[in-house]
């Protein structure tokens, strides 16, 4: 088979396996998890052959015109290049590992066919995504994930919570995607053609008239997807979804969807400096923010959701500062770690029945309990806090490298305000995810106080996919050396500066948080906290749904614990409370967006209720009077109409008489 | 036979019934007056058929026909009647035909909502029928 044939079977596989899922879903229960998982490990393998063929070397094109559509045409194109390649075997991977995870982990779900399908065409869309060389093609795949990030998020819709983060990752992502949608057909415009290449053609020639305005357009849907502030308000809340779907959407799909898009059409961005201050403006606000964030939460999935926030802010500053090639490999390598923190999350909150840390503390051996998910923790962590030789070591320091070369104006065509912001931003985040990374291993496994409930071994499937996740974690890093190739051929090896910095302050973080908690950690005990939902025999997923239901009634908030015993609320001091509610932005679009839309609602409501009905209500009135009147004649006495109806007949005889006498 | 004397008969007949009909309260009354309608449109019948085939050469004496019909008619209108009259005298104790008011118009305040009007008619109809009873 040819590259082209293969790369058109990697999006297309996931996708027939989810239309057989959804439509055989009900009738060949048996069936089911083969379809999940046989589509997406095929598209595995075939997305690394098509890696090995295209082997970093020129990109393949491929393009099609089914129909006609007007002015610019709209192509089914393929566009591979080495990050095409690369995204893809990522993916493919995380997707596998996550379809894997998942038939242990919703083991005895109900809804589990049509979840595991509409998984398969989360998959199929980013794939599509990845490899397409048409801008409208992309789009179709981008809102595909949209609507099945609602789906998913909305897993356990009996929750009011799942409800409410299902409607918002949905909206809050749909406000990025019409600016988004509209930034497209500027581009298209001015470039006239849909097609990648030709647009990144069009930017070199310098065709495109306002690439600032088109940039920002598009940041906007990107900042959407990519989870960017100010629209990263639904990712800590889409953690009330499963466990399974976290890893996917923060590993490989969706938010790496946003980063993706800018990488590939990186020149246009480059083309205007404005965007690119912008860009870097909202990373370093995005990982500083982000940061501080994390250390706050109670939820220990809404400390992994932050720490996405802040790791994707990594990659759109490596962005901002111009070297995609840093942006991907940390897309690369966040996505092998944090789909591992994620799935090694579930089996913890499985294990401890609680997603609160506060009461994972207050809970002996849990790490004996689990040691899969402990040891692989400990790993997937190291590298999120970039220790070397980890894998988020090296590509965090190709992107802290970059902005340091961009902020001594090494680089070409990119501001040196950006670099310096991403550089700083980088290092204050640095410390704070070290911090946080510390203070979640710690409270999560270094407990003190009763035995957490016992629920049996954890299944075979959920434990080994965390191993085969912990191998690239540990040595993706290793490849930095090769990436290059595939990439724009700037080198990805760490530098001697931004490394020591960089761990430095990582070690710092480490290390203070590890002497808060020590000094914090005595008063654990003399403060009783926590509530457990033990189902010994039920599957993981029920387990979880029930912590996250329970955890507002027992603490409060989704967010927060009132844990005095937390370290973070020593290093955080004052910012600890708004930093746990996100530093109150829901608050603030609430006010913005939220009230003004019900408040319009309640007008509209009036108008219809008391103008327009009130038309249609004297528009019926005559009509009934009317009927009165005939009403009353209706007296039920059958004498009476036949009196009516001689009378009738009478006059109308005289009528006809005096008619034909001509009187 | 002068065609006036059977044509003020008839008239007189049916004068005579539609009286009836109109004016008894009856219900079996209110049905003879209608066979004595029915019988002066006969009359008619028969005494026009006998003067228009005087004048004609050749006559198929349809008027008679029709005449027979109408007795076939009315024979089996008669004892439709009777029996329903009868069913209602079983049910309601009562034949006179002003108290059958079942289905007339409630009476009441004008409702303004379809949802109103639909509950006092059913009240109102359920009190008439169990008055009727009674």
């Amino acid at each position: 088979m040819t590259t082209t044939t293969l790369a058109v079977l990697v999006p297309l596989l996931p996708f027939l396996g989810a239309a057989a899922g959804l439509l055989l879903g009900r009738a060949a229960p048996g069936f089911v998890r083969p379809l999940a998982v046989v589509p997406t490990l095929t598209a595995l393998v075939l997305a690394v052959l098509v890696a090995v063929r295209q082997g970093g070397d020129g990109a393949v094109d491929a393009a099609t015109e089914l129909t006609p559509t007007g002015s610019v045409p709209v192509e089914l194109a393929l566009h591979i290049d080495g990050f095409a390649a690369l995204v893809a075997v990522l993916v493919g991977f995380v997707a596998s590992c996550v379809q894997i995870y998942s038939t242990g982990y919703l083991r005895d779900d109900p809804r589990y066919p049509s979840y595991a399908a509409l998984v398969s065409l989360f998959t199929s869309a980013m794939l599509l995504v990845v490899y397409s060389g048409d801008l409208m093609v992309l789009l179709v795949g981008w809102e595909i994930m949209g609507i099945c990030s609602y789906f998913l998020v909305g897993h356990y819709w009996e929750t009011p919570e799942a409800r409410a983060a299902s409607l918002k990752a949905f909206l809050v992502t749909k406000l990025g995607d019409v600016p988004f949608l509209i930034g497209l057909f500027a581009l298209a415009t001015d470039a006239g053609s849909f097609r990648i290449t030709r647009v990144l053609g069009a930017v070199a020639t310098g065709a495109i008239d306002h690439p600032t305005l088109i940039a920002l357009l598009l940041l906007a849907g990107v900042a959407g997807k990519s989870a960017q502030f100010p629209l990263h308000t639904w990712l800590p809340d889409a953690m009330a979804g499963p466990t399974p779907v976290s890893a996917l959407i923060h590993a490989a799909t969706m938010v790496a969807a946003g980063v993706y898009f800018i990488a590939r059409l990186l020149p246009l961005f480059e083309a205007s400096a404005a965007a690119l201050v912008v860009l870097a403006v909202m990373a370093a606000v995005t990982m500083a923010g982000s940061g501080l964030a994390a250390l706050a939460q109670d939820d220990i999935k809404r400390v992994l959701a932050y720490s996405t926030i802040g790791q994707l802010g990594y990659m759109t500053g490596a962005l901002a500062v111009g070297d995609r090639g840093a942006a991907v490999f940390h897309l690369l390598a966040h996505g092998a770690f944090k789909a591992l923190l994620f799935l090694a999350a579930g089996v913890i909150i499985h294990a401890a029945g609680t997603n609160s840390l506060a009461a994972m503390s207050r809970m002996k051996d849990l790490r004996n309990r689990v040691p899969d998910a402990y040891w692989t923790m400990t790993v997937a962590l190291l590298a999120l806090a970039a220790i070397p030789p980890f894998s988020g070591f090296f590509s965090k320091e190709a992107v802290l490298a970059t902005a340091e070369h961009a902020a001594t104006g090494h680089a070409e065509r990119i501001p040196v305000a950006a670099g310096w912001i991403v550089l700083i931003a980088g290092m204050a985040t640095a410390l704070l995810t070290a911090a946080y990374a510390t203070r979640l291993w710690l409270l999560a496994f270094r407990g003190h106080g009763a035995e957490a409930p016992d629920h049996g071994k954890q299944p075979l499937t959920m434990t080994v996919v965390l191993w085969v996740l912990a191998v690239p974690s540990l040595a993706f890093g290793l490849t930095a050396g090769l990436l290059p190739d595939w990439f724009d051929g700037r080198e990805l090896t760490p530098t001697l500066t931004t490394s020591v910095l960089g761990t430095g302050l990582a070690v710092v973080g480490g290390i203070v948080t590890y002497g808060t908690w020590r000094h914090t950690t005595a008063l654990a005990a003399r403060a009783p906290l926590g509530a457990v939902a033990a189902h010994p025999e039920a599957d993981a997923a029920q387990v979880e749904a029930e912590a996250i239901a329970s955890h507002a009634p027992a603490y409060g908030d989704v967010a927060y614990a009132p844990d005095p015993a937390d370290p973070s609320r020593l290093l955080l001091g004052p910012l600890h409370r708004p930093a746990a509610v996100g530093f109150h932005l829901d608050a603030v679009y609430r006010a913005l967006f939220i009230r003004p839309v019900q408040a319009g609602a309640a007008l509209v409501r009036f108008l219809d209720r008391e103008v327009v009905e009130t038309y249609v209500r004297g528009a019926g009135a005559l009509p009934r009077l009317l009927g009165a009147a005939v009403r009353r004649a209706q007296t039920g006495n059958v004498q009476t109409y036949v009196s009516a109806l001689l009378a009738g007949t009478v006059v109308l005889a005289v009528a006809v008489l005096l008619v034909a006498t001509g009187a | 036979m002068h065609l006036a004397y059977p044509a003020v008969l008839s008239a007189l007949l049916f004068c005579t019934g539609l009286y009836g009909v109109l004016a008894r309260r009856n219900a079996i009354l209110v049905l003879m007056s209608v066979e004595l309608m029915l019988n002066a449109v006969n009359l008619n019948l028969v005494a026009f058929d006998v003067w228009l085939s005087k004048a004609a050469e050749e006559t198929l004496h349809s008027g008679q026909a029709l005449t027979l019909f109408t007795i076939a008619i009315a024979a089996a209108e008669i004892g439709i009647g009777l029996a329903i009259v009868l069913a209602v005298y079983r049910n309601r104790g009562t034949s006179a035909i002003d108290r059958l008011r079942d289905t007339a118009e409630p009476h009441g305040p004008d409702n303004d909502g379809p949802e109103g009007t639909d509950g006092s008619e059913d009240t109102v109809t359920a009190d008439e029928k169990a008055e009727a009873t009674a």
